[in-house]
């Protein structure tokens, strides 16, 4: 089996007397879409942050291609951060900025791209999400669908090669939110990259994701395939999975 | 007891001490990152917009009234000793030493200070902060460097504003009002204020937009560390209040500072 491209080993994480993780152990393949799946509030979000460097373990170790990330220098931290994106679950744009520069901004900010090339990557990116016709809007003039769409868009815009989401499809119509799940998964077709959901949308999540990991009081409770979890007996996991039954 | 409040005096004196490190180090990166390329002229001049040009119609009132009243206080206590010709003496020297660079700091943390804590600290509860780090771009270089340039930009244009501003409503209260020869208050004018005047305001018009924009910004970027008012709404609250308040307090010790090495 081929290493993990990203590894949990026994990662602690408390707020206070809040034991959001005790003891993750959780590995991530390259090239795949692992989606995170587990009641609100169980930390999910905070297992994200971990990997993108907002928050610090407690104990134990997260590799990435085998090094941990906590004995990484500033350098190293940047150009493992220069590979990755990160959708957050309230979009975290910018209100200052239009819709077309909030998604331009990592382009402007990091690349060495010149505008007619960033104008391109920007347009395409925006004409896949359907929000070209708002490009001079600002976040505040937008309905939540379309802050989500406008977050997707910034983060797919650097084409990374790892992508965070976090909860991308909460506040979407139905139809729309089938549009996204598509399009991270012809994305992810197209440009290999490895991503990590967080997401409730059950069963759906399982149609673009290879691997599925559930946390529960702070444990990783499984880990494995759409098909096994389905297939999965244990009472806590089959009822998160089936709850009408 | 005695314990207790030992504990609580230490306790107390790590957390202010921790404040202060946390400010010093946050300054000190971004006058560092001022002049790490590419430069940020875009967001210098929207912040110059923003900090300088809109407000000056607050600076103009602000700087009329304080001239009119220095005129009329000043005309009615050199009246007593019949030496009412020196009102321009008066209404110059107290305004280009002192009454203009310090209302004019005090007036611009009024507007624009308490706006950057709140919109900083905004940025940092909605995680745009986070969302900068996530994208590589240094927060710091983003929110805070830009400011710290157009702050030493706009504090000296804005006091200088305010000098000349306060001189002509010393005039109108001075010399239209209470009828003055207005030759004799601008001819006290010109003989009383010299360079060193002049460089002593403009120094002190640095070093309180060094001040204001360093506490603002500071407290609206770490809003998610303050023990008090939560994570939210209330926090940036209590940010853009601690800002202001702050601010003109330490205004006023380091205009006490910097006079005592002018005198």
């Amino acid at each position: 089996m081929k290493p993990p491209f990203i590894q949990f080993k026994n990662v602690k994480k408390s707020f206070g007397l809040n034991h959001v993780m005790q003891g993750i152990n959780l590995s991530i393949y390259k090239g795949e879409i692992t989606a995170i799946i587990g009641k609100s509030g169980c930390g999910k979000s905070v297992l994200l942050k971990h990997i993108i460097g907002l928050m610090n373990e407690d104990s134990g170790a997260i590799l990435i291609s085998g090094h941990n990330i906590s004995n990484m220098k500033k350098k190293e931290k940047q150009e493992f951060r220069k590979k990755l994106s990160y959708m957050f679950q309230d979009n975290a744009l910018f209100d200052f900025l239009n819709v077309y520069d909030n998604i331009a901004l990592p382009l402007i900010e990091k690349s060495s791209f010149k505008k007619q090339e960033i104008k391109k990557r920007v347009m395409t990116k925006m004409d896949h999400l359907e929000i070209k016709d708002i490009e001079k809007k600002f976040p505040g003039e937008l309905s939540g669908g379309m802050k989500k769409r406008v977050a997707l868009a910034r983060a797919l815009v650097t084409e990374p090669d790892i992508v965070l989401f976090d909860e991308p499809t909460t506040g979407l119509d139905p139809i729309r939110k089938k549009n996204v799940h598509t399009m991270i998964k012809n994305y992810q077709k197209q440009f290999k990259f490895t991503g990590v959901i967080v997401s409730h949308e059950i069963p759906e999540i399982f149609e673009i994701s290879q691997r599925i990991a559930m946390i529960d009081n702070g444990k990783i409770i499984f880990e494995g395939n759409p098909e096994q979890i389905k297939n999965n007996q244990t009472k806590k996991i089959h009822f998160f999975i089936n709850p009408k039954e | 007891m005695i314990k207790n409040s030992i504990e609580n005096l230490g306790s107390w004196i790590i957390v202010l001490l921790q404040n202060l490190g946390r400010i010093v180090i946050f300054f000190s990166q971004g006058i560092f990152y001022i002049f790490i390329s590419p430069f940020q002229t875009k967001k210098i001049i929207e912040h110059t917009w923003f900090i300088g040009t809109k407000s000056m119609l607050v600076i103009i009132m602000t700087a009329i009234f304080t001239g009119m009243v220095l005129g009329l206080q000043g005309y009615y206590t050199l009246v007593r000793f019949g030496s009412e010709g020196m009102l321009g003496s008066a209404v110059a020297i107290s305004l280009v030493r002192e009454l203009g660079p310090v209302f004019c700091a005090i007036m611009i943390t009024a507007r624009a200070g308490s706006a950057m804590a709140a919109e900083i600290g905004m940025m940092r509860v909605s995680e745009q902060i986070d969302a900068l780090e996530t994208m590589n771009i240094n927060p710091i270089r983003f929110t805070f460097s830009p400011r710290i340039v157009a702050s030493i930009i706009s504090f000296p244009l804005l006091t200088a504003l305010f000098d000349v501003i306060g001189i002509f409503g010393g005039y109108i209260a001075g010399s239209l009002m209470l009828k003055i020869n207005s030759g004799l208050y601008f001819y006290r004018v010109k003989e009383s204020v010299v360079m060193a005047d002049i460089i002593g305001g403009f120094i002190k018009s640095f070093v309180f937009a060094l001040v204001v924009v360093t506490i603002c910004c500071s407290q609206g970027f770490f809003t998610h560390l303050q023990n008090k008012g939560g994570f939210g709404a209330k926090g940036v609250s209590f940010s853009t209040t601690t800002a202001v308040v702050n601010s003109c307090v330490f205004i006023l010790v380091c205009d006490y500072i910097i006079t005592f090495f002018l005198v």
